[in-house]
């Protein structure tokens, strides 16, 4: 019986915890829905207001969320690899 | 592995377009941008001497402060959305880098990420680099820094200090860069006002995102004491005397 209880408990929480992340995810990221950041909603858009408007950058990144996107895994990896090998790296020679 | 894979899938999956959130290339007028960064020297020049002297007493502090700058870096560009307010931005990391290797030595840090974010990410600008500076390293740094050892002070636990620390430092440096903004902008219209309405038009976002700033500064505390409290009482975190007692 316990052991039955538990089963409906797992499916219960599956089923609530599935259909929660899968929501999660399309609300977040795949849903066709631009999130303006604050520089944009709030920066940008108050000194447009007093006469002052953002330039282009200097050095233009062109495809600036791919880059980003790049940087991002570059220092997710390289964190992991120096969090791994962290007592190598600290290591008196 | 299965699930490393599937998280790795979720991750790409979830890949957002970004935003940047600091003082755009061009927003500040020449003279104002040019106090900003001669306002940051100081603070730089006193960061590396810092820096310089912590590394002659431990070599090790070096790595580790280069992991932080790579942390600041990307706690620093990753937007977070904020449905409530729908917009995103991001934390500052700032709180917690103070923490581990003081303030001033965070302040490098800071500058380091904004320089490279300005050069290859078109995040920021290079005009507006002390600006950020000033706000996300100089300001977001001491005030994390100084909520988290005076909290400390009072007998505060290590994730409550951490969870203020973070929490200020996120709400100082928008605090400053509303001021900086304000300042820079305002022409002939008294400074308070837009002062205020900047402030006002960030708290709908930096309210719940600093408190998000908090728990995961608190978190990565609280971790590293259970994981490694050696680095915590090596970086004067802690005392000796403070170890857990399995360590």
């Amino acid at each position: 019986m316990p052991e039955r209880k538990r089963k409906w408990r797992i499916l219960l929480m599956h089923t609530i915890i599935l259909p929660t992340l899968f929501f999660g995810i399309y609300f977040f990221s795949l849903a066709p829905k631009s999130w303006e950041g604050v520089d944009e909603a709030v920066v940008e858009k108050i000194a447009k207001e007093h006469g002052r408007e953002a330039r282009e950058p200097l050095i233009d990144p062109g495809s600036g969320d791919l880059l980003l996107f790049g940087f991002l895994l570059a220092g997710a990896v390289g964190g992991f690899a120096a969090g791994y090998y962290w007592r190598e790296l600290t290591k008196k020679g | 592995m299965a699930r490393i894979l599937f998280l790795t899938s979720i991750s790409l999956l979830a890949a957002t377009p970004a935003f940047a959130m600091h003082i755009s290339e061009g927003i500040l007028p020449f003279s104002w941008a040019l106090l900003w960064s001669l306002a940051v020297v100081p603070f730089l020049a006193l960061g590396v001497k810092r820096l310089n002297v912590l590394a002659r007493e431990d070599l090790s502090l070096k790595p580790l402060v280069g992991l932080l700058a790579a942390v600041v870096f990307i706690i620093s560009c990753m937007p977070i959305p904020v449905p409530t307010a729908g917009t995103c931005s991001h934390p500052c990391g700032t709180g917690v880098a103070a923490i581990l290797v003081g303030p001033l030595v965070s302040v490098v840090i800071a500058a380091v990420a904004l320089l490279i974010q300005a050069l290859f990410l078109a995040h920021g600008g290079l005009s507006t680099l002390g600006a950020n500076t000033f706000s996300m390293g100089v300001v977001g740094s001491l005030a994390g820094w100084l909520a988290f050892r005076g909290v400390r002070g009072m007998g505060g636990s290590l994730a409550v200090s951490g969870f203020i620390a973070g929490m200020l430092a996120d709400w100082g440096t928008y605090a400053a860069t509303s001021l900086i903004l304000a300042s820079g902008i305002r022409g002939d219209a008294p400074l308070l006002p837009l002062f205020f309405q900047v402030v006002l038009a960030f708290i709908p976002t930096q309210l719940p995102l600093g408190i998000l700033e908090g728990v995961i500064t608190a978190g990565m505390v609280t971790l590293l004491y259970r994981k490694r409290p050696d680095l915590l009482v090596k970086m004067r975190v802690i005392t000796e005397k403070e170890l857990p007692t399995h360590a």
